[in-house]
């Protein structure tokens, strides 16, 4: 499976009749989106707002931050079996509107939303201080059951960000990138002396507000398979879950996956990169028993020489890393972690809720307990009333000027355990 | 100008009084530099002076630890230092624990840094790394210079508050706390090039070794739960409403022990839950699903268990460092083991 990524670099963002992209700017119309958002009647109230890097803006609660993207040539649509028609996706042209990003906030869900300063000392924590981000803000029917609202946030900013990305589809790239990925023992024929590597990609899947979706199937009910990493470009995982804010892979990092750039960066030099075998996180002890053990069977199946692991959350998660670590090694594949840390706020704790001899391998996406100051900001998008009831707030969190004290956590994406920041901890 | 004023504490040895037959000397405290303090003061340099050196024998402060550690303190206090210095212990077993241990007193107490060293095998680096500063010395004090010299150049940065650099680059043990900095490599790029290391055979660095846990082992079994006083006690955050005490959502740093002596059952319009780790939506609904006093009054009634306790203590789990979690236990067990409570229903979520 072959796929060229057109990136298209957007340097800014404005409001505009038409939506388009022009010399690097991104023009969006807000009348269609608020209208597009509004066709879903469990959502009474829509808004859009721009932030751009470096302004005086705070963003909250946060749910999904979403790259726009569209297929410019191959097989089905971006997000595949959730607001397109289900289709393998990951071969032919796709262009990417990078530098942009649709940003879902508004009234909470439940307590896992985070939030994105633009400018300030706590804007180095996420990736999305530094992109022209559309924010549609939305507002549920009082009435609306909790998991419906989510699901109606989660379809809007999908369907915001299709739309947008169909303004990129007859733009020049400025740069094209190109993955490719081939059927499995052409792929171990093609770098025959080379190590094989695989990525296990555990989604969160621990229900109740935790989902991820792949091609539309819950992760939940899936049993671990075998995907070409070009799948994930084109929008075949998609996020519904709200996660702690800290730790939440956003659509927009499943489209940008760390580890599968980088093991593709080293993919038929030092490496070969095989494919990603994807699982899940679920909070039965059977589940996370046959998981792991399938992961573990998929690793060997693939004759895999080492694998990398990432996870989405922490706690409960982390028994499923270190299940799916201890059985992978046991067949004789090396492994290596990602992972963030909790050690509590004066970090002196065991910083994962699990350990096993073989995660003798292990990087750090930093210690999300650390406590931040975020000084006020000029503009609120969304609203702060939930700071002190977020994951990351306690009493006392928000201050009259509108500052915040709390702890990193608060921040979306900001100890992502897949590798995205370079955010990491040491001891002292 | 006033000088920052230092209190050093030294054994017997150091202080001159005699080896091993004077280790029974009871604590005491003069006033200025006495013997390895000379070397303390000169690191140090003009602004600071030791105003008083604390003295106590080995084997006297092992063998009295706590009163020792009273008196001691006692004494310090009342010259009002800046910077506590306690050795530096060198290969010392007995005089490291003293060191470790008064230096722990001092910070918990007076709130000032507090600084020691000592050898790598003295056993007092495992038991207080982790609450003070160690500045890793040679096995004997013919390294007391070099030692002396590091010990002053940490403690003026901690004076001063200036940032306290890596245990590598100021030659303090490590201390178990995970502090954060960005690295000029990303997470996902330093993984891949661990992995290839690791399948090279080469040598590659993890960088969280994995830590321990203190493991408790389960009780034995109740025989006769009919004559058990039973407690419900949970980390899934159920609270009554309005959240009295305002447990956080994550990270706790405190629990609650909330009555329910007159309740049959948890009425939704008196409970919430303020856990923000799970779904809240059934909870909400129905409190009993958390804190099951619906089913305990059952099995009291119906005499499976003697009685159930008047109250349930309740915290939440997500988040909560091994540290906080630990504290809370030890706490409230006490209150429990008081109201002769026999059994706790654990329930997290």
């Amino acid at each position: 499976m072959k796929l060229e990524l057109g990136k298209i670099m957007i340097k800014d963002v404005q409001f505009g009749e038409e939506t388009k992209v022009e010399k690097g700017t991104l023009y969006v119309n807000k009348e269609k989106i608020k209208e597009m958002v509004l066709e879903d009647k469990r959502l009474i109230k829509a808004d859009v707002e721009l932030a751009r890097p470096g302004e005086s803006v705070r963003i909250a609660p946060v749910k999904d931050v979403i790259e726009p993207r569209v297929k410019v040539e191959g097989n089905g649509q971006v997000f595949p079996g959730i607001i397109n028609k289900v289709k393998t996706v990951g071969e032919g042209r796709t262009h990417a509107l990078v530098g942009s990003n649709v940003v879902t906030c508004g009234k909470i869900v439940g307590f896992q939303e985070g939030l994105i300063d633009m400018s300030g000392p706590t804007a180095k924590y996420t990736p999305f201080s530094k992109t022209n981000n559309v924010c549609v803000v939305i507002e549920g029917r009082e009435d609306l059951e909790t998991h419906e609202y989510e699901e109606a946030g989660r379809l809007a900013g999908l369907k915001v960000a299709a739309y947008i990305g169909e303004a990129g589809k007859k733009v020049e790239p400025d740069e094209i990138v190109t993955y490719e990925t081939k059927p499995l023992l052409e792929q171990v024929a093609e770098y025959p002396d080379l190590p094989k590597v695989g990525y296990v990609h555990m989604l969160q899947s621990q229900g109740l507000l935790h989902d991820t979706y792949y091609y539309g199937v819950d992760a939940k009910v899936m049993v671990p398979t075998f995907m070409y990493p070009t799948e994930m470009m084109d929008g075949a995982i998609v996020s519904g879950n709200c996660v702690a804010p800290c730790d939440k892979v956003t659509t927009f990092h499943h489209f940008n996956n760390p580890v599968i750039e980088d093991l593709y960066e080293r993919h038929g030099k030092d490496i070969n990169f095989i494919g990603v075998v994807l699982t899940n996180e679920n909070v039965w002890l059977m589940d996370k028993e046959r998981s792991s053990d399938m992961t573990a069977k998929l690793c060997r199946h693939l004759g895999l020489d080492g694998v990398i692991i990432t996870e989405e959350g922490y706690g409960n998660p982390d028994t499923d890393l270190m299940m799916n670590c201890q059985k992978v090694a046991q067949e004789d594949i090396d492994v290596v972690l990602i992972t963030d840390e909790f050690p509590g706020r004066d970090g002196k704790s065991q910083s994962v809720a699990d350990t096993v001899p073989e995660a003798d391998a292990l990087v750090s996406c930093g210690n999300g307990n650390v406590i931040e100051y975020f000084p006020p900001m000029d503009k609120v998008i969304g609203t702060l009333d939930y700071i002190e009831t977020m994951i990351g707030g306690y009493e006392g969190s928000l201050k009259e000027d509108g500052s915040i004290e709390a702890e990193i956590q608060i921040i979306i994406a900001s100890t992502i355990a897949n590798g995205y920041n370079t955010l990491a901890a040491k001891g002292y | 100008m006033s000088k920052i004023k230092v209190v050093h504490y030294i054994n017997n040895f150091f202080a001159n009084i005699g080896g091993e037959e004077k280790a029974d000397v009871p604590p005491e405290i003069r006033e200025g530099k006495i013997g390895p303090g000379l070397a303390l003061e000169s690191s140090l340099g003009e602004e600071y002076e030791i105003v008083a050196t604390a003295i106590c024998g080995d084997s006297y402060f092992g063998e009295n630890i706590e009163e020792a550690k009273e008196t001691l303190m006692g004494m310090i206090e009342k010259y009002d230092p800046d910077l506590f210095v306690a050795g530096p212990a060198f290969n010392a077993g007995r005089y490291g624990t003293a060191c470790g241990t008064m230096a722990k007193e001092v910070e918990e107490k007076l709130n000032i840094p507090v600084i020691t060293g000592m050898y790598s095998e003295n056993p007092g680096v495992d038991l207080f790394k982790q609450d003070i500063h160690i500045i890793e010395t040679s096995i004997s004090a013919a390294g007391m210079r070099k030692a002396m010299k590091k010990i002053a150049d940490l403690g003026d940065k901690m004076v001063k508050e200036e940032e306290i650099l890596s245990p590598q680059e100021e030659g303090y043990f490590e201390r178990g706390i995970r502090v954060n900095y960005f690295n000029d490599v990303r997470g996902s790029k330093r993984a891949v090039d661990m992995l290839i290391k690791k399948m090279k055979k080469e040598e590659y660095n993890t960088e969280y070794p994995m830590p321990v846990f203190d493991r408790v082992d389960p009780m034995p079994a109740i025989k006769d739960l009919s004559k058990i006083k039973v407690a419900l006690v949970t980390s899934g955050g159920v609270v009554p409403q309005g959240n009295p005490d305002k447990i956080e959502s994550s990270s706790a740093t405190k629990y609650g022990i909330y009555d329910i002596s007159n309740l049959e059952s948890m009425k939704k319009d008196d409970f919430m839950t303020i856990h923000g780790g799970y779904d809240r939506a059934f909870v909400t609904e129905n409190p009993n699903l958390v804190v099951p006093l619906d089913v305990m009054r059952e099995y009291e009634e119906e005499g499976v268990i003697g009685e159930l306790a008047d109250y349930f203590v309740t915290t939440t789990g997500t988040g909560t460092s091994v540290g906080n979690a630990k504290g809370f236990g030890e706490e409230f067990s006490k209150k429990l083991v008081e109201d002769g409570v026999g059994a706790v229903l654990l329930t997290s979520t």
